[in-house]
């Protein structure tokens, strides 16, 4: 009824304005290319995953544990440790559960990628969201997706080798406010291997200040192959190990949590975590052979 | 009795098409439309007013036709078009003597829609990907347009506040493409080339021209109180819109993007002003849950205001532009709509 008097309304109208209309029904509008919302292409993800494979299979020979905890389908958040001066971790997380259990991740991170011109365009097409907690809510809550975070934010790939596998502070506990407000469960990944595939001697703050970049290290990769270090990890053996889901016995989609109940969960999260990458580091024999 | 609207930029482009709109409605009983030239398109029975464009006179016009809804289109959202004066004249003063007068004791003014720009969000690098109605923008505003439509939208809160018995709808309209609309992107997009800034490939939303307008009748029919965003579904890259186009990127440097484009813009083969500059660095993304909530939902999406746009483009480049069929003359319009001589079909 109500469509019906509107053709009409719409056909007066067209009567009173003689203005020659290209068409009357809405174009479709036909796509060219697959990139998502978020500026994802599967397309991009698939050229991607294709050049990362040998990386992931021959160079870091990934190991994973606990993979069929990471749900099939569903919104949940991934957090995992993270480290290397060029984090490594993240696409390998990226790729792994994409390979392995089919389903896209979106990778969040600082809003500085968005700003470096091709960088930032890259990253977007392979799965990078600027870490806003609206964008994460909207992807886990609304869209059922995984996302991943590292909840040490910079802090984590900025540290140095003499710190390598110590969690640093999981900022404000954001990650378990998100996931509180989503209604999804937390899935802790604890990563052993980026450490050491590109670890951090010393760091000239003067440095980053002048390009603007959050921190600029000097690694051992780089002194040893200059400039090509910066593109050269380390053969170091990756292993991931999947923890338990963790869920939060409170009401979704609420404005505000507890401040004090969310900076336990997120401490939980986190000793949780740093005591399994002490347990892999006491199975572990070899940095390069695991 | 039915309702007595009044129009601000009867000349506008979305002045004259809402006009045009409205008068197909019977409830409407009276359209009133202002502006400082005549109208530019056929209208059968709106009232044309020429007034001054800060509207200095708006009080006593009120007054005399007790118009019980304001429909404030004429806002400039184009800083290309206009000087930084006029503007300012336009946009900041003009809304604060139109809101004066609707606001006025014994105002008859029972509802005020103001047509705003998603440009009040801004664009950088730390915006959400979807903004919605009740978030700030995260940089401040540095453009004449996002600072004046800033300024805008407070006086239109501060009304609202001030008169709790008037409808006050705010729509904030994402990028326009259309049959006909004349906007820097749509220039852009209809050249050979089209700026684009290297290294980046935002992403952007499109509204069509008629969901505009269908939306400013939706919220003034169904008296919608509120603040909306309201753009096409869905977003595109740049390159992507481009592309669809046909047309080719001229990448300007990332670095000192304003002054490698000033040449260009002065030569005339871009349109580049610096709220398109920071749109082509970083995009942006509103959400429109809201409006959909009150049973408006757009006609095209995003791609498709796209389409729409490069179809009526191309055959504008096959027959030319379309002649104008329509020139305002003062006393035919009067004839047309006073005589006794006149046969009116609606009585």
């Amino acid at each position: 009824m109500a469509a019906g008097k509107e053709t009409i309304q719409r056909d007066q109208r067209a009567a009173l304005v003689p203005i020659p209309r290209t068409d009357t029904t809405p174009a479709p509008g036909h796509r060219v290319t697959d990139v998502d919302e978020w500026g994802r292409s599967e397309h991009t993800r698939t050229i991607a995953r294709r050049l990362f494979a040998p990386l992931y299979d021959n160079w870091f020979r990934v190991e994973w544990e606990g993979l069929e905890k990471i749900p099939k389908t569903g919104g949940a958040l991934l957090v995992a440790n993270h480290a290397g001066a060029i984090p490594s971790d993240a696409p390998t997380i990226m790729h792994g559960i994409e390979v392995e259990r089919g389903r896209p991740v979106y990778g969040m991170a600082d809003f500085f990628f968005k700003e470096v011109p091709w960088i930032g365009t890259v990253w977007a097409r392979v799965g990078g969201v600027p870490a806003h907690p609206d964008n994460a809510l909207r992807l886990l809550r609304d869209q059922g997706q995984l996302a991943l975070v590292f909840p040490e934010g910079t802090k984590g790939p900025s540290k140095t080798y003499a710190d390598r596998y110590r969690l640093r502070r999981f900022g404000r506990g954001g990650f378990v406010e998100i996931a509180m407000r989503a209604g999804v469960p937390v899935i802790p990944i604890a990563v052993v291997g980026a450490e050491e595939s590109m670890p951090i001697v010393f760091r000239i703050p003067s440095l980053a200040r002048l390009l603007g970049v959050p921190y600029f290290p000097v690694t051992a990769n780089m002194l040893l192959f200059g400039p090509l270090g910066l593109a050269m990890y380390f053969p170091a053996k990756f292993k991931l190990r999947v923890l338990d889901p963790v869920t939060f016995n409170v009401p979704s989609g609420q404005e505000r949590y507890s401040k004090s109940r969310v900076m336990e969960e997120a401490e939980k999260i986190r000793i949780n975590m740093q005591e399994t990458i002490f347990e892999m580091l006491r199975e572990r024999r070899s940095v390069w052979f695991g | 009795m039915g309702r007595r609207v009044l129009i601000t930029g009867l000349d506008s482009f979305w002045g004259g098409r809402m006009a045009q709109a409205l008068e197909s409605d019977p409830e409407v009983e009276m359209i009133l439309g202002m502006a400082t030239r005549e109208p530019t398109v056929p209208l059968e029975r709106t009232e044309f007013v020429r007034a001054d464009q800060t509207y200095s006179i708006l009080s006593r016009i009120v007054a005399a036709t007790q118009v019980d809804t304001i429909v404030h289109t004429f806002l400039v959202v184009d800083s290309t078009r206009v000087s930084s004066r006029a503007l300012h004249e336009i946009n900041v003063i003009g809304t604060m003597n139109l809101l004066a007068a609707a606001g006025q004791s014994g105002s008859p003014v029972r509802q005020v829609v103001v047509k705003s720009s998603t440009l009040v969000y801004g664009s950088a690098s730390t915006d959400p990907a979807w903004f919605r109605e009740e978030m700030t923008r995260t940089s401040p505003a540095r453009t004449r347009v996002e600072r004046s439509l800033l300024e805008v939208e407070g006086f239109v809160r501060d009304f609202a506040e001030d008169n709790p018995a008037t409808v006050v709808s705010v729509l904030r309209f994402g990028n326009v493409l259309g049959t006909d609309i004349i906007t820097p992107i749509s220039i852009n997009l209809s050249r050979p080339i089209c700026p684009a800034i290297a290294g980046y490939d935002p992403l952007l939303q499109f509204v069509e021209e008629d969901d505009v307008v269908r939306c400013l009748e939706h919220v003034t029919r169904q008296r919608i109180p509120g603040l909306y965003n309201v753009s096409g579904a869905g977003k595109l890259p740049w390159s992507e819109v481009v592309d669809i186009c046909g047309t080719r990127i001229l990448p300007i440097s990332p670095f000192g993007t304003h002054a490698a484009a000033a040449p260009l813009v002065r030569m005339g083969l871009i349109e580049f002003p610096p709220e398109l500059e920071s749109l082509l660095r970083y995009g942006r993304g509103v959400d429109t849950t809201r409006i959909g909530k009150t049973g408006f939902s757009c006609r095209y999406s995003t791609a498709g205001a796209v389409e729409n746009f490069i179809r009526a483009v191309r055959l504008r480049r096959s027959v030319g532009d379309a002649p104008p069929s329509y020139t305002y003359s003062q006393d035919v319009e009067q004839f047309f709509r006073h005589s006794p001589a006149v046969v009116r079909s609606d009585g």
